[in-house]
């Protein structure tokens, strides 16, 4: 029994390789294709082998902060500034953005196509009664969509259930559920955009302010986590940060249409020394 | 039926990315099996035969444990596997050894409570047979095996399709990680996730049909060697 026990492990152990890390992320990247696009050139060029564990941005940090992750990459900027402000980042660098946006049944029951603001936007659904799907995870966009209905000076969560209806599930899946129940949805447009399975919504509301959306990566700290692979994880994260990875990141595209549109060397984010 | 003309197109296609994911799940589903298998067959014979006091609550036990649901059982092995856990210096999360570990979890008390319940319906009719002729402890565990192992066929098949199927336990303990511990289930979960329902369902359907192929071989395994006992 022992030396087959022994014999499985060694099988199949593939973490111990030196130029191997795993980078805890958000699912955008990893539903929109970018990886797939992304990971062969990353390996080209440094000769990393990066695995993704696509989960939501909330479950994303937790995760890291039980060390389970040499890399951070995800999209709810205050909770990844916590997240090094507590020790477990080295640092946090902005890496690319896209935007929110609102999808839902093409008929417009609420006329959020009409909207002023994200605010009236969310305001009309609220009074037209109409049905909204939130993630109800603590993903980076539940966080956002948490956000824009306090602005918006609605609970929704009073009406959960009735018609603010928590999936409690990944982009995806909640983009499911809204599409089969006709119900409004906060996405990121990257998820939308190779959403196969979109019906009869469509774009409703998009290209408001609030309703940006910028992806950061944050090394694992050695300090906290000392079997992290801290020096793939910065050799990835420099290369992300780098103008070929950059570059890398504006040439991918769905439809003949740009999803994340890098800004590592933006003026104010590049004053940030690397360590 | 679309579903089923895409699966074919796959399987013919000989996609490649599709038989690594279809290779991993089986060798996974396999290993956790045999493992599973040499752990609870003889515990689900040893608590039919012998008398001690709290066997009725271990076989309660292994019954309600039948119900557990794989993201819990996901959960305890993450716990246990992650790098802060007892277990992270083993560096086995997110690798296709933590999800053996979770499907041994998982699948164990299946087979152990089905062939308890097998073992204990023989023990009644052979019990005084075995007592005279001073058959006990492990060569009775051993004889009660070998002569029940068609019917055990069945338990072992039971516990094998809760492995192969399962999704909640191998997505938390291995991540869905592309090229290293995706398999059938997560690859299924994550293009339903896309939005891709038919390469979803067309996968859905590759998976039952590996099932009917190993359920038919076993069976068929079965049928012959009964076949020549009796012949």
């Amino acid at each position: 029994m022992k030396p087959f026990l022994v014999f499985v492990v060694l099988a199949f152990s593939a973490h111990t390789q030196a130029d191997t890390i795993i980078v805890q992320s958000t699912t955008s990247t990893q539903n929109s294709g970018l990886y797939d696009y992304l990971l062969p050139i990353l390996k080209k060029d440094t000769g990393i082998q990066a695995n993704i564990v696509a989960v939501g941005t909330g479950q994303a940090i937790n995760n890291a902060r039980r060390c389970d992750g040499d890399l951070l990459l995800v999209h709810a900027r205050s909770a990844e500034e916590t997240f090094v402000a507590d020790g477990y980042g080295e640092y946090r660098r902005d890496l690319m953005y896209n935007d929110f946006v609102i999808v839902g049944p093409k008929a417009d029951p609420a006329n959020v196509a009409g909207a002023r603001d994200v605010t009236d936007a969310l305001q009309r659904i609220r009074q037209a009664g109409a049905k909204f799907a939130s993630r109800g995870d603590d993903s980076g966009t539940h966080k956002k969509e948490r956000s824009l209905w306090q602005e918006a000076a609605i609970d929704p969560v009073a009406g959960s259930g009735q018609w603010y209806l928590e999936t409690g599930s990944g982009m995806g899946a909640t983009l499911n559920t809204g599409v089969g129940l006709g119900a409004y949805v906060l996405t990121d447009r990257a998820t939308w955009m190779s959403f196969a399975n979109k019906q009869d919504s469509t774009i409703l509301f998009e290209g408001a302010p609030p309703l940006f959306n910028q992806y950061g990566v944050i090394p694992v700290s050695a300090a906290k986590c000392p079997n992290v692979n801290r020096e793939a994880a910065e050799t990835f994260a420099r290369w992300l940060l780098s103008e070929t990875g950059q570059a890398a990141i504006a040439a991918y595209q769905v439809d003949g249409k740009q999803l994340f549109f890098p800004n590592a060397n933006d003026r104010l984010n590049s004053s940030i020394e690397l360590k | 039926m679309d579903a089923v003309t895409e699966a074919f197109r796959l399987i013919i296609a000989l996609d490649a990315d599709l038989f690594e994911i279809l290779w991993l799940s089986i060798r996974v589903s396999v290993i956790a099996l045999a493992i599973s298998a040499v752990i609870s067959l003889p515990l689900g014979t040893w608590l039919a035969i012998t008398e001690f006091p709290g066997r009725k609550f271990c076989i309660l036990l292994l019954n309600a444990l039948m119900g557990m649901p794989p993201v819990v059982v996901g959960l305890m092995v993450y716990l246990l596997l992650s790098r802060s856990g007892p277990l992270g210096w083993l560096g086995l999360l997110y690798t296709p050894t933590a999800m053996i570990i979770a499907q041994v979890v998982l699948i164990t008390p299946i087979i152990a409570a089905l062939s308890n319940q097998v073992i204990e319906n023989l023990h009644q009719e052979y019990s005084d047979t075995f007592y005279s002729m001073g058959v006990t402890g492990r060569r009775a565990v051993v004889a009660y095996l070998v002569d029940a192992r068609y019917a055990l066929t069945t338990c072992i098949l039971a516990g094998f399709g809760r492995a192969i199927a399962e999704v909640g336990a191998v997505i938390i303990v291995g991540g869905n990680i592309d090229h290293l511990t995706r398999v059938m289930t997560t690859a299924i979960a994550l293009e339903t996730s896309k939005g891709n329902l038919s390469l979803a369902l067309s996968l859905g359907t590759v998976l039952l049909a590996l099932s009917l192929l190993v359920n038919s071989l076993v069976i068929g395994v079965r049928e012959y060697a009964a076949k020549r006992q009796y012949a």
